[in-house]
């Protein structure tokens, strides 16, 4: 059996530091561990996907349909494009901020501001305004790990575990906003 | 020590530890990161190239002198070095060689979705194919040794996905490889005729030997479970096998080609039905089918895009187990970024109302909405001869309201010989280099024209105007990519003149480390009437709230272009940085 955990987001919004963030801890639990990105075209400005699986042992990848325990969404938005791959029932972390694609800039469409109601019974969907904690913590830009501090409630991981990741992959000089950041995240 | 790496960060360690000392690559989505990684190793030089057959004739020299070489490239790349590396494939080697070649199945930043296994086997180049990052580091060793072994150049196989997944990787030494004495060898290294009349039976040898001793190498094996049902697989497929069915029986190969006959048909003899599940082309299909072995493959799975569990699941068992995505939601496109020189410069040819033929880049999303400009985009440097093309066919007043676009790193890679051609055979075109220093799509990497190269040492920096002049364009302008005035008054003339002009519109990228920007645009919604006029610039860090225009204060890089279009004073750019 492995864990599964999805994250989402816009292009630039820095999902692959925080699945980088999730892949440290799972080397640090000694689990086998596999990451997937995407880099390139996608991440100007576009929708973006990381997977996240450890466990014993890790076959693919990636993170499919029906099979995310976590999904961790850095916008509204694509928390909805991607609550398929959520299990019944899994953590749905939601950064609820809205980020309008071209699409809704442009008038080709329109944003579906109500677009998470219709989830609510089917998983565990844990909102968080993080952009806005994160300003408070001291940079908006850290609002991922505050994210991930949220995240954390919902997985067995210790705190040193986490805080000890986190310095050894974020940017030394951001070390002690990012863990203040996730430790606001974890409610700490 | 174990270390979690990209799969292209194992390729480029295999390579490390098994004693490489020359790597040359022109970088490409899903390829980029194996020169950047293998850079930072001070006991291999690492350079970017301008194209990929450069970068494979730089490893040709390296190997033929007899120290183990790489290149590296994206799947197109591969029809950009196939010339070298299909006589490379008669020649053989001295020290080993590897090219490492990304497939993209899924096109997640491709222009096509081509199968790499298959130009190898026009090539007769064994192919090695790895699974996840662990394998991706031992393939890429145990291929230096099979092309010594075999004398032949190899080709890794990758694909977007691997490439771009980390794994845990177990961390050896390097292995300093004694370098093999460079001996002239005109029968083998010049390839005339006669001599390669030679080489290619050598070349046929040495499939044939390959195939019927490789079967039982460990690059190939057989996972017997249920014996009742079974798959040949490969790549990252294999772990979707593991996944969706770990019951059944696998033949995994690590060789592609030649394939392994023997092992197949022992395969096929132990298990009853047997599934042939490979991405993209159906080249084990093919061939076990032509053993006249009966397998299940391309009828009911696709030869688009990226497999998966749920895929085969499907495809197999009938299950699908999941939710249907929500429909109707809008969707979100990569686009030009704010601050992009290209959209400023995009804008202009709007106004103008110019045809442009577009090239591969960034600036490829010119084509989409808001942008809509760019009608054409073929591949790599092909923009300057299409626009050429266009003319010869149809006569130079037919063009005077066209133009080609070509970022500074695609110019370099195989614009400069289509710019010789439209020189030398008189067209009267409007070419417009969009210099925005760097190579930006895959992640800002130097070229021959930014004054660095891969060890990040000064290098020699081309001048596109000395280089044009010496060309033989007489007509050469570089204009601020933001001077829109400018371009527009540059632009009208440039095409209406009866000679070919290049036009250089020169401005960072908007990502580029180490820009300072020092403006942002303030919205004023006493002044905005809310026409939308400005949204149409398509920039993403600007919206309308409440029927006002917004800007995102965070995404705004202060370039004005949006304060260009409205004609109320409502969106005013301010320094913010003194």
């Amino acid at each position: 059996m492995s864990t599964n955990i999805m994250i989402v987001g816009v292009g630039g919004q820095g999902t692959l530091l925080t699945s980088r963030i999730l892949g440290g801890i799972a080397i640090e639990k000694g689990y086998d561990v596999k990451l997937s990105e995407v880099h390139g075209m996608a991440q100007r400005g576009g929708s973006v996907v990381t997977f996240v699986r450890y466990g014993d042992c890790v076959r693919e990848p990636i993170v499919e349909e029906g099979q995310a325990d976590v999904l961790i969404a850095f916008e509204r938005l694509e928390a909805a494009r991607y609550h398929h791959f959520l299990k019944p029932g899994g953590v749905m972390i939601v950064n609820d901020v809205v980020i309008e694609p071209i699409t809704v800039i442009s008038g080709a469409a329109a944003y579906p501001t109500d677009v998470l109601d219709s989830l609510s019974g089917k998983y565990n969907i844990v909102k968080v305004d993080a952009n806005k904690i994160a300003a408070e913590v001291g940079n908006q830009r850290v609002f991922n790990t505050v994210v991930l501090g949220v995240a954390a409630r919902h997985m067995d991981v210790e705190k040193e575990v986490w805080l000890k990741v986190i310095e050894n992959t974020v940017p030394p000089k951001t070390v002690e906003l990012n863990k203040k950041a996730f430790l606001t995240g974890l409610g700490e | 020590m174990k270390k979690l790496l990209l799969g292209n960060e194992a390729i480029a360690r295999g390579a490390y530890e098994a004693g490489v000392k020359v790597s040359a690559a022109y970088p490409g989505t899903p390829s980029t990161e194996i020169s950047e990684t293998i850079a930072k190793y001070p006991e291999v030089y690492a350079e970017w190239a301008p194209n990929e057959k450069v970068a494979a004739e730089v490893a040709i020299g390296a190997s033929i002198s007899g120290v183990r070489s790489m290149c590296c490239m994206k799947h197109v790349g591969l029809n950009v070095a196939a010339d070298p590396l299909f006589t490379c494939s008669y020649t053989g080697v001295g020290g080993g060689l590897v090219a490492v070649v990304a497939d993209d199945p899924g096109l997640y930043s491709s222009q096509n979705e081509q199968d790499t296994r298959l130009i190898a086997r026009a090539a007769m180049i064994p192919v090695i194919e790895p699974s996840d990052s662990a394998e991706a580091k031992s393939f890429m060793k145990r291929a230096f040794e099979l092309s010594e072994k075999y004398d032949t150049p190899i080709i890794l196989r990758t694909t977007t996905r691997l490439s771009h997944s980390q794994g845990v990787v177990e961390l050896c030494d390097r292995k300093e490889v004694e370098d093999k004495p460079y001996e002239k060898r005109v029968d083998k290294y010049v390839m005339m005729p006669g001599m390669a009349k030679k080489r290619h039976l050598y070349v046929e040898d040495r499939l044939n030997r390959m195939a019927a001793e490789m079967a039982l190498d460990p690059l190939n094996r057989i996972e017997y479970a249920d014996k009742s049902v079974g798959f040949i697989t490969s790549g990252i497929a294999y772990q979707y096998v593991k996944e969706a069915m770990p019951e059944a029986s696998v033949l995994k190969l690590g060789l592609l080609n030649p394939l392994p006959d023997s092992l197949i048909r022992e395969f096929a003899s132990n298990v009853e039905k047997i599934y042939v599940f490979e991405e993209l082309e159906p080249l084990i299909e093919e061939h076990v089918r032509a053993m006249g072995i009966k397998v299940i493959g391309k009828e009911i799975f696709t030869r688009q895009g990226e497999y998966s569990a749920n895929m085969l699941r499907k495809a197999v068992l009938g299950k699908q187990e999941y939710e249907a995505p929500m429909a109707g939601l809008p969707a979100r496109p990569p686009v030009l970024c704010p601050g992009c020189p290209h959209r400023s410069v995009f804008s202009v040819m709007k106004k103008l109302k110019l045809h442009v033929i577009g090239d591969i880049g960034c600036y490829t999303l010119g084509a989409v909405p808001p942008v809509s400009v760019i009608e054409t985009t073929i591949c790599m440097g092909s923009s300057i001869s299409t626009l050429h093309g266009v003319e010869k066919a149809k006569g130079k007043d037919y063009i005077k309201n066209w133009v080609c676009v070509i970022g500074d790193s695609t110019f370099l890679h195989t614009g400069v010989n289509s710019l010789i051609n439209s020189v030398y055979n008189k067209s009267t075109g409007t070419v417009v280099i969009l210099d925005n220093r760097t190579t930006g799509m895959t992640g800002h990497q130097e070229h021959a024209a930014t004054g660095k190269n891969l060890k990040g040492e000064e290098a020699h920096a081309i001048d596109f105007t000395e280089l044009c002049h010496a060309i033989g364009v007489n007509r050469v302008t570089t204009v601020d990519a933001f001077d829109r005035d400018r371009l527009a008054e540059v632009l009208k003339e440039e095409t209406q003149a009866d000679e070919l002009s290049v036009v250089i519109c020169r401005a960072p990228c908007a990502l580029l480390k180490g820009n300072v920007f020092k403006y942002k645009v303030f919205a004023d919604a006493e002044k905005c009437i809310g026409c939308g006029a400005c949204i149409t610039c398509g920039c993403p860090a600007l919206s309308k709230e409440n029927k006002k225009a917004k800007i995102n204060p965070e995404m705004c890089n202060g370039c004005g272009l949006c304060a260009s279009y409205c004609k109320f004073g409502a969106l005013e750019k301010r320094e913010v940085i003194k």
